[in-house]
């Protein structure tokens, strides 16, 4: 049978470096499949992170060959061609704990700075609406909103954010995105707050729309455009005097 | 975080009147140009004219804004440096830059 390498990093946030594997090639393996196997048959220290496994909980993401992708719905065959090797590092841009697995806690810190919570506009208190919200499908707020809803927090775009690595402080396109979807969610009160904690060299204004957190979205969310959205917002609301 | 907003703001709105500003003055080389150019015809046009002076210390005040608030986000990104001193050391920057440009102006307008 054909072999499969694999170069693992290895190691902790005082440093590290790459360890070599072998595992049989096959039909069909996604690499977190190959990563599992490692460390069943070979490699029981060997720490990462996985839940689901069906692409819906984001916490399987890694750096493959160069690039952060969700890895249990990445299959080997689409990013190594027959004979070549796969290089597995953990997420950029994060606090490493050890090996493949990240520190994801300042990634959801900045969810929280970003005011990514839902805060009801009829009921601050968190009493329970007395009737539903009518929110009609084809409005453009719940468009704009249902374009973003969908994040599972892999961390994929943060890690492919290049502003994220020249200024730890930047939100990232997650935290922004969740924003956004927030600022146009109608039932939501706390819009102002949202803007003024998402506005500045911190926030959306260091946003250079390169659109790398677009284009490698394993979900296929455009946080670029949620990002251009929260600029537009700011832009008006200051220039009409809607905030001081 | 609103000082910040606001620079954001004049970056896109010089941005813009630059594009036109650019153009304006592109188009007008060109047409000055035509049939050779002399300092005298230069000054010709633009002595006493409140508008060319106008046009252009507005040039150079969105040229000399624009250019600084741009080597801010450079020098916070690939060199690190932030806060508020640098803040307004940029801003002196760019207020000195347009300093410049509008004197010039001056010079064409009343020279
Ligand atoms: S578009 Fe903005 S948030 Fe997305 S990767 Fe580029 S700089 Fe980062
Ligand atoms: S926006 Fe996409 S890449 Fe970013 S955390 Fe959400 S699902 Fe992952
Ligand atoms: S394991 Fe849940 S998204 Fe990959």
């Amino acid at each position: 049978m054909e072999t499969l390498k694999v170069r693992i990093w290895r190691g902790d946030a005082a440093g590290g470096a790459f360890s070599a594997y072998e595992v049989p090639a096959r039909e069909n393996q996604t690499v977190l499949d190959v990563v599992s196997e490692i460390q069943r048959e070979q490699e029981p220290a060997l720490a990462y992170r996985f839940a689901c496994r069906v692409g819906m909980c984001g916490s399987c993401a890694m750096e493959v060959n160069g690039r952060a992708r969700w890895t249990c719905r990445t299959h080997v065959k689409r990013v190594a061609k027959p004979g070549e090797a796969l290089t597995l590092r953990p997420l950029p841009h994060l606090p490493v704990i050890r090996d493949l697995a990240t520190d994801m806690a300042p990634f959801f810190d900045k969810w929280a700075r970003a005011k990514g919570s839902f805060q009801p506009k009829d009921a601050p208190d968190g009493a329970v609406p007395e009737d539903f919200a009518v929110v009609p499908p084809g409005s453009k707020p719940r468009r704009e909103a249902d374009a973003g809803i969908e994040c599972i927090g892999c961390g994929v775009c943060y890690a492919s954010c290049d502003v994220v690595g020249w200024n730890p402080d930047y939100l990232g396109p997650a935290a922004l995105n969740r924003a956004w979807t927030l600022v146009n969610d109608v039932r939501d009160g706390a819009r102002r707050a949202r803007l003024d904690a998402v506005s500045g060299d911190a926030g959306c204004h260091s946003c250079h729309s390169t659109q790398s957190c677009t284009e490698r979205c394993p979900k296929g969310l455009d946080p670029s455009s949620a990002i251009a959205g929260l600029k537009r917002s700011l832009f008006w609301d200051a220039l009409l005097g809607r905030r001081g | 975080m609103r000082g910040q907003l606001h620079l954001w703001i004049a970056q896109r709105v010089t941005a813009a009147f630059l594009a036109l500003a650019v153009a304006v003055h592109l188009v007008t080389i060109i047409i000055a140009v035509r049939g050779g150019l002399s300092a005298a015809e230069i000054l010709a046009r633009t002595r006493g004219s409140e508008a060319w002076l106008l046009f252009y210390a507005g040039f150079a005040l969105a040229a000399g804004l624009h250019a600084a608030i741009g080597l801010r986000a450079i020098a916070a990104e690939w060199l690190g440096w932030r806060g508020r001193g640098l803040d307004i050391a940029w801003l002196g920057i760019g207020l000195l830059t347009a300093l410049f440009g509008i004197r010039a102006a001056w010079g064409l307008y009343h020279g």
